[in-house]
């Protein structure tokens, strides 16, 4: 790999993890459900761009590309899911605060 | 190579904000906006059509999705309100500082070794990719669409009682 590259997939890790911190801290700080998927959304982004990264790097976009496409797909389903599950837990609790919610407890 | 830099700082910075701004659908038009820097950052590593669909499903769709969330839930009173921003404010006012310095540290001590990466030959498109070589991707993409449906359907509907 020549030095410029090196470089530049350092700068583009550095960033990488900072962003996986804000979405980790993000769900870990937060006491409220929607914020907690927010912080999830910025997991999966962090995620894609060293995907799309690597792609780069290797030659093999297309193959990220697909890689990408599928996670998105995924993303989709899981948001519209764990929203659906969110707007549950505030029809029946009248709160979306996660330390609220205690009907499962065992 | 510096306009990269540009746009992943702003992409940093439009992250900060989307997990620090204390309104919810502030924070959904942050996200909006962070996938949309992500789409241009996508598009200059040579991912056009990952960036097409970034840009009209993340920035767009799961938007949408978030917003039809919040307005069902309560508004907070204004007492509330109050007591909330506060709490907020002392519990992620560390995370700007928690991002200069490990920032800081990452760029002083990160140092990646040099190392051959691999090189592979395949198809230059993505359609290609997709239809010829990764059906199981297609399978579970078709399934997890399925499972979605199902999903809204139970978590959607009306309760007729």
């Amino acid at each position: 790999m020549s030095p410029n590259t090196l470089e530049m997939f350092r700068y583009f890790v550095i960033f990488i993890i900072l962003i996986f911190i804000s979405g980790v801290y993000c769900i870990l700080m937060s006491f409220n459900l929607v914020r907690a998927l927010i912080g999830l959304e910025i997991l999966i982004k962090a995620v894609t761009l060293l995907i799309i990264l690597v792609g780069y790097l290797c030659g093999q976009s297309a193959l990220a590309q697909a890689i990408v496409l599928t996670l998105i797909v995924i993303e989709i389903v899981v948001m519209v899911v764990a929203g659906g599950v969110v707007l549950w837990a505030f029809r029946f609790n009248k709160t979306i605060d996660p330390r609220r919610l205690s009907n499962l407890r065992g | 190579m510096t306009l990269n830099l540009i746009l992943l700082f702003v992409l940093l910075l439009t992250v900060i904000w989307t997990v620090m701004t204390i309104r919810l659908v502030h924070a959904v038009v942050g996200l909006a906006v962070t996938s949309a820097i992500l789409a241009a950052i996508m598009y200059r590593l040579g991912s056009p059509l990952a960036a097409v669909f970034e840009l009209s499903v993340c920035s767009g769709l799961i938007s949408v999705i978030f917003i039809t969330t919040v307005s069902f839930t309560q508004r907070l009173s204004k007492e509330r309100l109050l007591i909330r921003r506060r709490e907020r404010l002392l519990r992620f006012l560390y995370l700007p500082l928690i991002i200069i310095v490990v920032g800081i540290l990452l760029v002083k001590y990160l140092r990646i070794p040099q190392f051959n990466l691999p090189y592979f030959t395949g198809p230059e498109d993505p359609r290609s990719v997709l239809w010829n070589l990764r059906h199981l991707d297609l399978l579970g993409q078709a399934v997890i669409l399925i499972a979605g449906v199902f999903g809204v359907v139970v978590f959607f509907k009306e309760d007729n009682k």
